[in-house]
């Protein structure tokens, strides 16, 4: 699985940075999107991908019985995820006030403090 | 020592203090520091001259051995003494000469830290310790020509001393650098114990030319000579200073420092014999062009400057006797006449020589002074720098190379130099009295005691130069000429050097009488002066302005996406070049993958791609929406249940948040060129190619052991925890957790803000009427 989803992220970073390079401000915010995404998958990916054994304590036990998933990115990518989405949403936000200021989505259109 | 140095710049900072508690008295108050100093190594001469070293240690930095040790030999003790005896004599000048002045507590304060860095470079043992000094005696007399700073000509000439000082120190700094590891020592006593080792060294020409680059530019060597007479923009006593004793004796001190450790051969006796004697020459023939008292005094002292250089670069013992002697003679009666000059522009209200005359009638006790010293500048017995300039012919005809040449240079710097001395002294003295801006009036004694101070240790030591020879023995010792015999007299026969004395006295007095006429000849050598070295200096810094823009507006043109254009592609230049040519990039990968998981996959890139080609933001949201929710489906196939579930909440409140946020924006409207797009493309493809070779590259390789045994085996008896991840979330790694609430916090804050900011203005606006509405 590991070469296929290497690819399927090369994409991701592929398309995150060619929306990242648009002009428009909302596309810059969906390239953000796409970059946190990929980048969480690559940080998940590499450490290994395991089919069906959960890093988890079965009940009873003190310690799983077999080999199990890398807990630790997984860790990592979780809090990951919930500090991508308080980026979005602030981004988002951002985004929307500053289209209702300026009143254009175009980057080179916020060249000056004034508008 | 080391305690009375730092002292001093701790004094330096004080001054605008005690300027507030004791007024016009201060300069005198402070110049007691420079006294007590100069008084101390006058109580050190009998250890000095019994040929002793004093080693004065203080550990500075331990870990990179850095010392700040301070030796005292004859070299150090000759230029320290120097340096705060006539120090002394300059804060007490310049407390009359800048009386009253608005500035004067700031003036205090850079030229007692300037005396300091001074003292601490002719004192420094260590490389390191030097070059601080150095680039600190570099940016104090900065501070000290630009002293005037409303005047856009003195901010220049500081300016351009700067940076031809300190490019200067660049170059020493790599220099000393390649010293230290050539000679396997920071310490300078021990690398002039190395010398052959050191003229042996592969390195020796490099850093030998680094060295000499910055000696050349502090002491104003031909072709740096040009911002010398430009620090002339500085107050007079300043320039007495920086002229006299200090400054431009840097480069000086150092070459003869340096001189045992790598003088000698056959590049350091060229270059330095050649540029000295080229700078002596230039510096006298482009004096008396001038008719400013100070531009004339400043490029009689490039010429002296020049000798110096030279007879370094000779290296016999008589030239190096020769050496210290011009070296004395010169510090005293450069000061003097710098004070003198500073004594008739303050009086007169003029500094052009043309302009004065008959003084001698105003200011009898000035015009001895200044007639001592001119004749100690000419070279005329019986003062001190007739000794010297007997010693540099006597050693410029014993010249190995280039004898016909160097003589040439010297004799025609020695005649001129003559008929500066006579301008300077002759010409506003004698003669018809003239109408000068301010009535002209004897000098107050505070102004007159230092020059006068000055001028009769000149005549003193003319009178009797063998009181000198123990103190120049102990200095040749320093120098690299140890045990050489030293026997100085006024009158030593009638012998060679004698009789080009006689010749060049009357040339002088003949350039003198026909001064006028001679400058006026000149004046049509202008167009070609307008090509020397300066206009050189003046070129290459608008050529780095001009670079400077273009370069700026090429990558600092204001476009965030093309900053990111260029670091992505820089990073993906620099790490594929190290993953696909450094390392032999091995694909070792089994590819074994189950039908519902490719399906999984390739909707994940489906949705990032439409997300990228979608025309309307609502099916953009959807497509984002159909990749996130791959994502967490992968996550459920590899064993991650708590980050699918994360993920499927998060994916569903962004994309509720994105079409309620996002659903008032306008269509997507065709911002860029299809070139524009194509050169994106391919940015975006050389990134996600490179991410995924890294990856491939990683999976390929040796796996580590990884981290996470420990908090596998102890996540239930530790954490009394059964899934792992959240133990490791709320546990393991709680403090990464607080942080992560921290951010959120704070863009939940955010938003709240910019949310209630928006409703707010809606609320004030909705009453207005229609009129005072605006539109923003």
């Amino acid at each position: 699985m590991e070469p296929l989803i290497a690819v399927a992220i090369g994409t991701l970073f592929a398309a995150a940075v060619y929306m990242m390079l648009r002009r428009s401000i909302v596309k810059l915010v969906i390239g953000l999107m796409l970059l946190s995404n990929a980048a969480n998958l690559l940080i998940f990916a590499t450490a290994g991908m395991v089919r069906g054994a959960p890093p988890l304590v079965p009940e009873g036990l003190s310690a799983p019985a077999g080999a199990v998933a890398d807990p630790l990115p997984q860790a990592l990518v979780l809090t990951a995820i919930v500090i991508a989405f308080g980026v979005l949403s602030f981004s988002v936000v951002l985004v929307r006030r500053a289209w209702e200021i300026v009143g254009a989505d175009d980057l080179d259109k916020m060249r000056d403090t004034d508008s | 020592m080391q305690l009375a140095v730092l002292g001093g710049f701790a004094m330096a900072g004080l001054a605008p203090l005690l300027h507030q508690w004791f007024g016009a008295r201060t300069p005198r108050l402070m110049a007691l520091l420079p006294a007590a100093i100069a008084a101390w190594l006058l109580g050190q001469w009998p250890a000095i001259a019994a040929g002793e070293v004093l080693r004065l240690e203080w550990a500075w930095v331990p870990g990179l051995d850095i010392t700040l040790t301070f030796l005292i030999d004859g070299l150090a003790w000759l230029f320290a003494l120097l340096i705060t005896g006539i120090g002394a004599l300059i804060l007490v000048y310049s407390g009359e000469y800048l009386r009253g002045h608005r500035d004067l507590p700031r003036f205090l304060v850079v030229i007692t830290a300037f005396m300091m860095s001074m003292l601490g470079l002719v004192l420094a043992d260590n490389l390191v310790t030097l070059f601080v000094f150095w680039e600190l005696t570099s940016i104090t007399s900065y501070l000290l020509i630009g002293f005037n700073h409303t005047d856009p000509a003195a901010r220049k000439a500081a300016l351009q001393g700067l940076f031809v000082t300190v490019g200067g120190g660049l170059a020493l700094l790599a220099g000393l650098v390649m010293l230290a590891g050539a000679g396997d020592s920071w310490s300078l006593a021990e690398l002039v114990q190395r010398g052959e080792t050191l003229r042996d060294h592969a390195l020796y020409t490099p850093l030998l030319l680094c060295l000499l680059i910055g000696a050349f530019t502090k002491s104003a060597q031909f072709p740096f000579h040009f911002w010398l007479p430009n620090a002339m923009a500085a107050p007079t006593p300043v320039s007495a200073y920086l002229h006299s004793a200090t400054m431009v004796k840097a480069g000086i001190y150092l070459l003869a420092r340096l001189h045992p450790a790598l003088g000698g051969t056959e590049l350091w006796v060229t270059s330095l014999s050649l540029v000295g004697a080229v700078t002596m020459a230039t510096g006298a023939f482009l004096a008396i062009q001038h008719t400013n008292v100070k531009t004339l005094l400043a490029y009689s002292t490039v010429m002296a400057l020049g000798t110096l250089t030279l007879l370094l670069g000779l290296g016999t013992p008589q030239a190096l006797t020769a050496f210290v002697v011009f070296l004395l003679a010169h510090s005293l009666y450069k000061g003097a006449l710098f004070m003198v000059a500073g004594i008739l522009d303050h009086e007169t209200g003029t500094k052009d020589v043309t302009a004065m005359g008959g003084l001698r009638r105003a200011m009898p006790r000035t015009a001895v002074v200044a007639g001592v010293a001119a004749l100690s500048l000419a070279g005329l017995p019986p003062l001190l720098g007739f000794v010297g300039k007997e010693a540099m012919l006597a050693s410029v005809l014993e010249a190995d190379a280039w004898r016909p040449l160097i003589l040439l240079l010297a004799f025609t710097a020695a005649f001129l130099t003559l008929a500066v001395a006579a301008i300077v002294a002759l010409r506003p003295f004698f003669g018809a009295s003239r109408q000068t801006p301010k009535a002209p009036h004897e000098a107050p004694s505070a102004m007159l005691a230092g020059p006068a101070l000055l001028a009769v240790l000149s005549l003193g030591f003319g009178l009797a130069p063998g009181l000198l020879d123990p103190l120049v023995a102990v200095t040749l010792a320093g120098i690299g000429a140890p045990g050489a015999e030293v026997h100085l007299a006024l009158w030593h026969g009638l012998n060679l050097p004698l009789v080009l004395s006689l010749a060049s006295l009357a040339l002088g007095l003949l350039a003198y009488r026909h001064w006028d006429r001679l400058r006026a000849r000149l004046e049509r050598l202008a167009p070609l002066m307008a090509r020397g070295p300066e206009a050189g200096y003046e070129a290459l810094m608008a050529g780095m302005v001009a670079v400077a823009e273009w370069q700026t507006r090429l990558l600092q043109n204001g476009h965030i996406r093309n900053y990111l254009a260029m670091t992505l592609l820089v990073l993906v230049g620099l790490v594929g070049h190290a993953l696909f040519f450094r390392h032999a990039f091995t694909l070792d990968v089994a590819l074994e993958v189950y039908l519902h998981e490719a399906v999984v996959a390739g909707l994940m890139v489906a949705g990032a791609v439409a997300a990228c080609v979608m025309r309307s933001r609502l099916a953009a949201v959807a497509a984002l929406g159909v990749m996130g929710f791959s994502i967490a489906l992968t996550f459920v196939l590899f064993s991650a249940p708590d980050l699918a579930i994360t993920q499927l909440l998060v994916e569903t409140l962004t994309v509720i948040l994105l079409v309620l946020v996002l659903f008032r924006l306008p269509h997507f409207a065709t911002l860029s060129t299809p070139l524009e797009r194509l050169r994106d493309l391919i940015v975006a493809a050389l990134t996600g190619g490179l991410i995924t070779a890294l990856m491939l590259a990683v999976l390929s390789g040796e796996r580590l052991p990884r981290i996470s045994d420990y908090m596998i085996a102890n996540s239930q008896p530790l954490g009394h925890g059964h899934n792992i991840v959240n133990v490791i979330l709320v546990d393991f790694r709680a403090l990464d957790t607080l942080g992560e609430m921290f951010v959120l916090a704070l863009a939940a804050i955010g938003v709240y803000a910019m949310l209630r900011f928006h409703a707010r203005e809606h609320e004030r606006r909705r009453p207005a009427p229609p009129g005072e509405r605006d539109d923003g």
